[in-house]
């Protein structure tokens, strides 16, 4: 089945586990979401939970040979990007499907000048001339609000501030107007101010290319100000999925809304309690039958040994229900 | 409490393959605040902008390189770390990566039992007990004291951190970043710790984060810094509601808001932080927003002055109003450290 025309990627039951010391590790379990075209969908959650590993199932660059996709199907574009031959995932990655991580200074090589690694990219997916390739470059420059871009090509990556590095790096994921890009953290590494110039340079170019995003952020700030949808992440699960201000409006699962409650705002009083999810994040090591989030929390799962069902609670708006914490 | 007065920390740059003086990092240049008993006084700004190398120099683990730092009356600001010692217990300060503070080699017990054994506090049995009351009060079982730090989450890592500064009744104590690498359910438990021993012993903090919100909700006034200098400082309050400087404003409008119905006009820097390696001679923000007035800030006194009780400003043309900055010269007898 392929996916409706508006909908870029579908991810679907994917399961990935790394094999470790302790036994398979299940860092994805059965998670399944989809990216509608043109549209922002944020993957959310604290760490470890598998926001990282499900973004690197997606373009297949797990860490080898620990890392290994043991079922499901990841759709994009009529292709299952789980079977997809090596050279297919390699002319997608930089090609359709642009990435961006939270540390620049992976995705480039610190002894090379920004503009060759930037004509690179136009080299091997467009195959343009040098001249061609180095013009290219220069045009993504200033399309990533780098100013001077003639001069900056010249630069080698130390020579840049972290902002600065960030913006090339989106120049990389974008210059081959990809359809999908997945940032995963592209923020976090940042302060306050510079991440809001980030953010809304990306937003600045989704109007213009039109790609859909993956953002992959642990904070809810981020997300509400930039995602369409939401897709919510404990211990390897998807917990809940919805439309952002569904979300935020009103949260199903009780880790969404542990998570919510948690955090101070503004407008929260000045050294007043702040809610709290007791315990600490489920390690995956740990097999768990039913709900991990139960386990968390100290309780017996109504279902106790069952995987609570994820069912569509509203239009559009999905969570894992069990009536011991799932409140409608 | 705490009595800081133009505080600066100049680091020696040397650069070349033969080490030479190339000139200083002003990582503090001329910070005056105060921290009252049982207040957090918040501080923020960009990373390099200072902030934990002001800390440091307030707990003396750095020393100044001129102004003064008194704490209870007495000045801790030239003495050695001998002379230091005894008052040391009295100053803690505790760090965004607990790990890195804490010996892997020792058991928890022992970390958090050394303060005593350094002050040559109680006996064997006496500090055992010492210790169980502490891993009670942060919320840990008294079991852990058996265990390595390694051993333990972030989080509980942190709790560590926060017995040992404890152990031996502090009135100050320096928060670096001490949430900032904490999940956030995480987050909320250890500041709710903070705040919870903060009402039982009366504890000042110096509070450094780069999280606004997270600021606003353990500060009572907030200081905001900019390459070295403090630029605005007020009760929490009033520095969220009504900003008066360029930077402060600019900062608080990159918040993000968990809530996607409030859409607040992002006001968005042009550029980066200058570098604290020979900044701009006059004012560094006014110099990043290639400001019209900024040549009059040039050999300027753009220190803190007092616009409302309790709210003090930066005497700065390119970052604050025509009003405030007449208000500040008018009143220009009041300027000086924020009292
Ligand atoms: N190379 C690896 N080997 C073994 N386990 C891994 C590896 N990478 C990630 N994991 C495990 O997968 C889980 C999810 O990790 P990740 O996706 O990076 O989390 P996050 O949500 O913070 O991005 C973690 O619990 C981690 O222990
Ligand atoms: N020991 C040191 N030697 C030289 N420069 C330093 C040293 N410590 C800090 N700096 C510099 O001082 C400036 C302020 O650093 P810091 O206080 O760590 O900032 P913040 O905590 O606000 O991020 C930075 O430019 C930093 O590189
Ligand atoms: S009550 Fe149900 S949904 Fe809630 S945490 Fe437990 S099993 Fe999960
Ligand atoms: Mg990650
Ligand atoms: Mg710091």
């Amino acid at each position: 089945m392929s996916p409706p025309a508006d909908i870029i990627l579908e991810v679907d039951k994917l399961i990935t586990s790394f094999e470790t010391e302790r036994g398979m590790l299940r860092a994805v379990d059965q998670v399944s979401f989809s990216v509608p075209r043109g549209k922002t969908v944020g993957i959310v959650g604290e760490s470890g939970c598998g926001k990282s590993v499900t973004a690197m199932s997606i373009i297949r660059l797990l860490p080898q040979p620990a890392g290994r996709i043991l079922g499901g199907q990841v759709r994009f574009k009529g292709l299952d990007l789980v079977r997809a031959s090596d050279a297919e995932m390699q002319k997608i990655r930089g090609g359709d499907i642009g990435v961006i991580f939270q540390e620049p200074m992976t995705a480039l090589n610190p002894v090379h000048r920004i503009g060759r690694q930037v004509a690179e990219i136009f080299r091997i997916h467009k195959k343009f001339s040098r001249r061609d390739a180095w013009d290219a470059a220069t045009e993504m420059l200033q399309r990533v609000r780098i100013p001077d871009p003639e001069k900056r090509m010249m630069d080698y990556p130390h020579q840049l501030s972290g902002g600065m590095r960030q913006r090339i790096v989106i120049a990389l994921a974008l210059a081959c107007k990809p359809s999908l890009v997945i940032a995963d953290e592209p923020t976090t590494a940042l302060d306050v101010t510079v991440q809001a110039q980030i953010l809304d340079l990306m937003t600045q170019l989704q109007d213009e290319i039109g790609m859909s995003i993956i953002l992959i952020t642990h904070d809810l700030g981020v997300i509400a100000e930039t995602c369409d949808e939401v897709v919510v992440m404990y211990a390897g699960r998807v917990v809940e999925r919805a439309s952002a201000a569904d979300l935020f409006d009103h949260p199903l699962h009780a880790y969404t809304r542990g998570l919510l409650q948690s955090i101070p705002t503004l407008e929260t009083p000045s050294k007043a309690v702040l809610q709290t999810i007791p315990g600490m994040v489920a390690s995956l090591a740990d097999h768990v039958h039913g709900c991990r989030f139960c386990q968390r929390m100290g309780r017996r799962s109504s279902v106790s040994n069952e995987r609570p069902r994820f069912a569509e609670v509203a239009p559009g708006h999905w969570a894992e229900i069990c009536p011991l914490c799932t409140s409608q | 409490m705490l009595d800081v007065r133009d505080l600066c920390v100049h680091f020696p740059v040397r650069s070349g393959i033969i080490p030479r003086h190339a000139g200083f990092v002003r990582a503090v240049d001329g910070v005056s605040l105060h921290i009252q008993p049982g207040e957090t006084l918040g501080l923020v700004g960009e990373s390099g902008c200072g902030k934990s190398t002001l800390g440091k120099a307030i707990v003396r683990l750095l020393k100044p390189t001129s102004g003064s730092i008194h704490l209870e009356g007495t000045d801790i600001t030239g003495l050695n770390q001998r002379a230091l010692r005894p008052l040391r217990r009295n100053f803690q300060m505790i760090f965004q990566d607990p790990a890195e503070s804490l010996d892997p080699r020792m058991s928890v017990q022992a970390i958090i039992e050394e303060p005593f054994i350094i002050h040559g506090l109680g006996d064997r049995a006496n500090r055992r007990k010492q210790v169980h009351e502490l891993l009670d009060r942060v919320g840990l079982p008294a079991a852990a004291g058996e265990r390595y730090a390694f051993e333990f989450s972030g989080g509980q890592r942190q709790r560590i951190g926060i017995a040992r500064a404890l152990a031996l009744k502090p009135k100050l104590i320096v928060c670096d970043e001490p949430v900032s690498a904490l999940d956030v359910s995480v987050q909320s438990q250890i500041l709710n710790l903070l705040v919870e021993l903060q009402r039982d012993f009366a504890l000042s903090y110096l509070f450094i984060a780069h999280d606004l919100s997270v600021v606003k909700h353990v500060s009572d006034r907030v200081a905001v810094m900019y390459l070295g200098k403090l630029v605005e400082l007020a009760p929490a309050e009033t520095i969220y509601r009504d900003p008066r400087h360029a930077y402060t404003k600019a900062l608080l409008s990159a918040i993000p808001s968990p809530d996607p119905k409030v859409k607040r006009a992002k006001i968005l820097l042009e550029g980066d932080v200058p570098s604290p390696i020979n900044p701009p001679p006059g004012s560094a923000f006014g110099h990043r927003m290639s400001h019209p007035r900024y040549a009059e800030t040039i050999g300027a006194d753009l220190s803190l002055g007092r616009i409302a009780p309790g709210h003090w400003l930066a005497a700065d043309p390119c970052c604050i109003s025509n009003e405030d900055l007449a208000a500040l010269r008018k009143g220009s007898g009041t300027r000086q450290s924020p009292a």
